[in-house]
Parts: structure tokens; C-alpha cells; sequence
């Protein structure tokens, strides 16, 4: 039989030998050996060697020489068994946790590691299982974070104030719907969007303005550069301070803080089109517009969709953090200045996992219009 | 003198006129658009803090409608001041207070400043580590560069709040949280940069090594690294001024006592306008002034490096 080495599954066995020389992987199962007669609900009552079996077994088998696939397999299977097991053993059983349990765990985020590294070092021919493995990596990742979170703050008995578990700010999340939809509806369908629509749109039309007039341009340059690197969020509680508390104000701080992006952005793609084409649309007689719309906007698109995605983040935090400063009693940031106060650290967490799915999916939006829009352009082409 | 005896004659360049050589360059037009900004910010300052005075006057105003306008533009606690109560205010609370006062916007912007410069560094060398990280191990490149992208689409600042709450909770108060906010913020810039950056070298210039035989660790600090500095600096110049607006940010809720964000705090609470103004101009010039002495130290460190001057 060939072995094939690797770091992390040999790190892992010796991890399970270390933990094998503890008695028990909690306090409940030692209390429960000191009185036998008591009848005390002990955690891990029999999972604890099936845990270490299936890690053994899978760090064992993934050094054999086996297809990269089915080690993967191997290794996903036992890692993640073990560690559903580990976390759902210690639920109810919160701050008991010793240390074979961190032993186990840590055994079993290496074998996920190793097969996280297997896995990112393949190279299958059909692009469909490229594009599989190109999200399946990082998923594999970002559930480890939580597995991890989870484990360490329940197993170490981290106070729920401090940091809930993924699990609890879960159970608030879908408890909670209709609160987070209504701020969701106050801050993003309100203040966000007629904020980044208008400030965009503003910065857009200042740049094809100062694209014209090369005075304009000079002028604003070197204005919109230095003012990208001020902290322009400190316009906030002035804002609100003239505006009213309404959303108005919170949109206000969004144009403020998208429109010198844009500009910037959109007077660096304005010029960002060859001498050849534009030598080409003079021959066409093409007049200012024609060539505007048809040549030096479309060369233009990269730069404004780098100035929308920025901007997208930028208004989201524009528009929370003017929230702190004075809100109708609605609005993510609100709720987040108020759990705080109120210690509802749960409530928060899950206003932050909203705040930041709608920051994805904006996002997410922004990059697939680019696609369909700059179908033309080498990073798109994978040229 | 004909036109021809002329200097410059028959070189095809026409002499400009002054005011053609003036607008060519950058100072007019960048002067020109700050002025017309100023005349906006009086106008709108008038309109706004106009019905205030007029309530104040009652029927007995004094004087005609310049003396109005005067003291339109000249109260204590406008709904907008004007741009010279804010200049006004800037100059005393720098030069003619004692720095260790708490008006002093120096102090303030000191304290602002310990915060920022901590985040930036911790940033920028957690920022260094990973890229290194990423471009070394394919596992990690993989597994984590989705994830950083995605990381900033989280609206960290609006969290700044919880973090500061939460870990004077644990005992840890003063420099560090705030500091963590900053390193948060700085940190994505200076990856993404260096990613760029230890990438750059050619495959020319890495085929070179290659056939030094240099190993891994030669490659990267006789080939990656120097090619990399440019990004680097680049990116510091986008995380510096990230970190301010974190530490900004990070004063904001209530128990910060000093700092720019706790200046703009008071300010809202007591509707000092001035102040708050005044504070927002500190925080400009503290950014303005940073991202100068980035830009400084990037042409010293690449003029030492042999990099001809741009």
C-alpha cells in the first residue's frame, strides 16, 4: 500500500492521540464517573469515540493513494460529521467543554483544510466543474468560520453578550422578520437607493460636463482626488442637523459621499478610449454626441461600474451610520444604536448579517450588469 | 515689431496670453471652482439662517438690509455658518489655545490621530501577511480572496459602535478598539494592492530566477518584494485615509470624551454647528495631511530604491 504525506491529516492524528490520554471531554462526563449512582444528562454519552473513529479513519484513509476526488470525499465526510457531532454534543452543555473537545475540533478543521487544499489543486476539463469547485472553496470556508465560531464560543462558554453563537443569531434573525424588514424598508428602499441614484447620476452628469469643458475638468480634478481621501462621513450629524431626521437627510449624506467617486471614475473613462478609435470616428464624421454614445462611453463602462460597486458599499455605510445621529424609530441604524445600548447583542448581529446579504446582493447585481454590459472587455472575455 | 520678428515667431506655437497660460494650468481653474463653492456655501448660508434672524429682529430691525445680511452671517448658533465663522473658529482652536486644552482641535485631532496611525499600521501589516499568504499557498488564495472581497461589502462602520460597546465590556477601552475598526477598514486596500503587486514581476524576470535556481524565499524578497513597493504604496495612500474615517467613526459613541468623532458628537448634541464644522475641517486636514506624508515617504522610499523620478 503507497502512503501519500500530508501535513495536516498526520497533525490531526496526533492530535487524537494526545486527546485519547484525557479521561473525558467535558466536566459533566467527569462529574458523572466521580458519582455513578446520580443520573446526570452527560454530553457525549457515546459519541465521544465515534467522534474520534471517524476522524481517525478519515485522516488514515486520505493518506493512502486514493483518486484526489474520493479523498476529498473522504475527508469532507469525516470532518464534517465530527464536527456536527462536536457542536451538537456541547448545546446544552455550554462552558464544559475540555480539552480533548478543542483537540477534536481542531483535528477536524484540519482535515477539512486538507481537503479544502485537495480540492483547490484540481483541475477538472469541463468548466462547469471549474466554476463548482470555484465556489465550493470558498463555501467550504465560510462554513468552517461558522463551525469554528460556534464551537469555541459554546465549548469555552463565551457569555451570549459578548458573542452569540451563528446558531442564535440565526434563531433571532428569522424570529424577528418583520423588524428587519421594516429598517430594511426605512433605510435601504428609502434612504439608500434615492441617495446612490441621485448622487450617481449627479457625479455622471458633472463628468461629461467637466469632460467637455476642459476648465471644468482642470478645476475639478485635483478636487474630487483630495476630497476622496476626507472623511466625508463627518457630514452626517451636519446633514441630519439641517435636513430633518427623515430619510431625506440620510440620502443627502449618500450623495455627498457618492457623488466625488463617480466623478473621478467617470472623467478617468471618459478619456480612457484609443487615439485610433477616435481617429476612426472623426473619418466617420461623427459629430460630439456620436461619438459620446457610441465610442467613448461604452470605453467608459469599466470605470463607472469600479465607481458603482465602491459607491454601493459607501451608501450603505452613509446611510446607517447617519442614522445614528437622528432617525424616525426605524432604520438598521437605529436598531443597531439602540440593541447596543439595550445589550441585545443577537439583535445586532443579525442586523449586520441583513446589512451585509444586501450589501452582497447589490453588489452581486452591480458585477453581473458588468458583465452583460462590458462583454467587450479582456477581464470579462478571460482573454 | 511685425508678427513675424516676434518671438516664438514661425515656431508654430502661438506666445499665450496670460490668461490662456493661467488656464491651462491647474491653480485658476481649481481657485475659480473653490470660490464659486464659497459664494454657494454664503448664499445657502444666508437663505437658510434667514428666517431665524427675522423671527429674531422682530418688528424693530435695526439698520437696512446689510446690517440684515451682517448679522444673518454672524450668529451664534446658525442653521449653517458661514464660511468665515468656520475659519474663524478654526483658527482660534488651533493656534490660540493651549494644545492640552479641551477645545484645542490640536488635542482633538491628536487623539484622533494616536488611533488612526496604530489601525493603519496593524492594518497594513495584517494586509501585507495575507497577500503574502495568498500568493504562496493556492489553498488559501482559493479560500479566503472571495471572502475578502465580500468582507467589504459588510458595512463594518455601522458595527463600530457594537465593537467599541462590546469590548469595554471585556475591559478593553482607550486606543485599541477604535484602532481595530481602523485596522479593519485598512486592511482590504493593502491586500488587494499587494496581491497586485508581488504578481507584477514578469514572467521574464521570474523565468531569470529561475534559472539562478534562487528558491522561493530569494524569489520573493530579491524579485516579488521590490515590485511590489509601488502597489504598496498606492494602497497605503487609500488605507490611511480609511483609517481616519474608522477612528472618526470609532469616537462616536458616547463615552469618547476627545477626538474629532467626539467633537462632531457634542457638536449634534448641543447644535454647536460651528463646532462641528470646525471639527470636519480638523478631520480634513489631518486626512490631507497623512495621504501627504504616504505620498512623501512612497518618492523617498523609491528614489532610495533606484526608481527614476516620474
Amino acid at each position: 500500500m503507497r502512503l501519500r504525506f500530508a501535513w495536516q491529516p498526520v497533525l490531526a492524528l496526533a492530535l487524537l492521540i494526545l486527546a485519547s490520554f484525557f479521561p473525558s471531554m467535558t466536566m459533566g462526563a467527569l462529574d458523572a464517573e466521580a458519582n455513578p449512582t446520580a443520573t446526570v444528562q452527560v454530553p457525549f454519552d457515546g459519541t465521544s469515540t465515534l467522534i474520534s473513529l471517524l476522524l481517525a479513519a478519515g485522516a488514515i484513509l486520505s493518506l493512502v493513494r486514493l483518486p484526489k476526488t474520493a479523498e476529498a470525499l473522504i475527508l469532507l465526510v469525516a470532518s464534517f460529521g465530527a464536527a456536527w457531532m462536536l457542536v451538537s454534543g456541547i448545546s446544552g452543555a455550554e462552558g464544559s467543554a475540555l480539552a480533548p473537545f478543542f483537540l477534536k475540533l481542531a483535528a477536524s478543521w484540519f482535515l477539512a483544510w486538507r481537503a479544502a487544499s485537495v480540492l483547490s489543486n484540481l483541475s477538472p476539463i469541463s468548466a462547469s466543474a471549474r466554476t463548482l469547485l470555484r465556489l465550493l472553496v470558498p463555501a467550504l470556508f465560510g462554513a468552517w468560520v461558522l463551525i469554528l465560531w460556534e464551537a469555541i464560543v459554546r465549548g469555552a462558554g463565551v457569555p451570549f453578550i459578548l458573542l452569540p453563537p451563528p446558531s442564535a443569531i440565526g434563531l433571532r434573525l428569522v424570529s424577528s422578520v418583520p423588524t428587519l424588514w421594516a429598517d430594511v424598508n426605512q433605510t435601504i428602499f428609502k434612504s439608500v437607493i434615492a441617495g446612490y441614484v441621485a448622487g450617481c447620476g449627479l457625479g455622471f452628469g458633472a463628468a461629461v460636463l467637466a469632460d467637455r469643458y476642459g476648465f471644468l475638468r482642470r478645476g475639478l480634478l485635483p478636487i474630487g482626488n483630495m476630497v476622496s481621501a476626507l472623511p466625508i462621513i463627518g457630514v452626517a450629524p451636519i446633514l441630519v442637523n439641517l435636513l430633518g431626521f427623515d430619510w431625506q437627510s440620510k440620502a443627502a449624506v449618500v450623495i455627498v459621499m457618492t457623488f466625488f467617486p463617480m466623478l473621478v471614475n467617470t472623467i478617468a473613462g471618459l478619456s480612457a478610449s484609443g487615439h485610433m478609435e477616435r481617429d476612426l470616428m472623426r473619418t466617420y464624421a461623427s459629430n460630439y454626441w456620436q461619438t459620446l454614445l457610441k465610442l467613448r462611453l461604452p470605453a467608459a463602462m469599466p470605470f463607472i461600474f469600479n465607481a458603482l460597486k465602491i459607491n454601493s458599499t459607501l451608501a450603505l455605510i452613509g446611510a446607517i451610520v447617519a442614522e445614528f445621529f437622528g432617525t424616525p424609530v426605524v432604520g438598521m441604524g437605529f436598531r443597531i444604536s439602540t440593541e447596543v445600548g439595550r445589550m441585545n447583542i443577537d439583535m445586532v448581529w443579525a442586523e449586520i448579517a441583513v446589512a451585509a446579504l444586501v450589501g452582497s446582493l447589490f453588489y452581486g447585481g452591480l458585477a453581473l450588469a458588468e458583465r452583460a454590459v462590458t462583454f467587450w472587455h479582456p477581464s470579462v472575455r478571460g482573454g | 515689431m511685425s508678427a513675424i520678428a516676434a518671438p516664438g515667431a514661425g515656431t508654430g506655437l502661438e506666445p499665450l496670453g496670460l490668461w490662456a497660460r493661467l488656464s491651462s494650468g491647474r491653480t485658476l481653474p481649481v481657485l475659480s471652482i473653490l470660490l464659486v463653492l464659497i459664494a454657494i456655501w454664503y448664499v445657502a448660508a444666508f437663505s437658510l439662517n434667514a428666517p431665524f434672524q427675522r423671527r429674531l429682529d422682530g418688528e424693530s430691525a435695526p439698520g437696512g438690509t446689510l446690517a440684515f445680511v451682517e448679522r444673518t452671517l454672524n450668529q451664534a448658533k446658525p442653521t449653517l455658518p458661514s464660511p468665515h465663522q468656520v475659519a474663524q473658529n478654526v483658527l482660534e482652536n488651533t493656534f490660540l489655545r493651549k494644545v492640552t486644552s479641551n477645545r484645542s482641535l490640536v488635542y482633538h485631532a491628536g487623539v484622533t490621530l494616536s488611533s488612526t496611525v496604530l489601525g493603519f499600521v496593524l492594518g497594513t501589516t495584517l494586509g501585507i501577511l495575507i497577500a503574502v499568504g495568498i500568493v504562496h499557498v493556492v489553498t488559501l488564495e482559493r479560500s479566503l480572496m472571495p471572502w475578502i472581497i465580500a468582507s467589504q461589502t459588510v458595512p463594518i462602520l455601522a458595527v463600530a459602535p457594537m465593537i467599541i460597546v462590546v469590548l469595554a465590556a471585556v475591559g478593553i477601552t482607550g486606543l485599541l478598539p477604535k484602532a481595530l475598526i481602523s485596522t479593519y477598514l485598512s486592511f482590504f486596500p493593502v491586500t488587494v494592492g499587494m496581491v497586485k503587486g508581488l504578481r507584477s514581476p514578469e514572467t521574464n524576470h521570474l523565468d531569470l530566477m529561475h534559472t539562478y535556481n534562487a528558491s522561493p524565499a530569494q524569489t520573493f524578497w530579491k524579485l516579488r518584494l521590490p515590485a511590489s513597493v509601488p502597489f504598496l504604496f498606492a494602497s497605503m495612500k487609500v488605507a490611511v485615509a480609511a483609517s481616519l474615517v474608522g477612528a472618526i467613526v470609532g469616537e462616536l459613541p458616547t463615552g469618547a470624551v476627545a477626538g474629532i468623532g467626539a467633537k462632531l458628537l457634542s457638536g449634534a448634541y448641543y447644535s454647536q454647528t460651528v463646532d462641528m464644522w470646525a471639527a470636519l475641517v480638523a478631520g480634513s486636514v489631518v486626512a490631507a495631511l497623512l495621504v501627504t506624508l504616504v505620498g512623501i515617504a512612497s518618492r523617498v522610499v523609491e528614489r532610495a530604491m533606484g526608481a527614476r523620478p516620474a
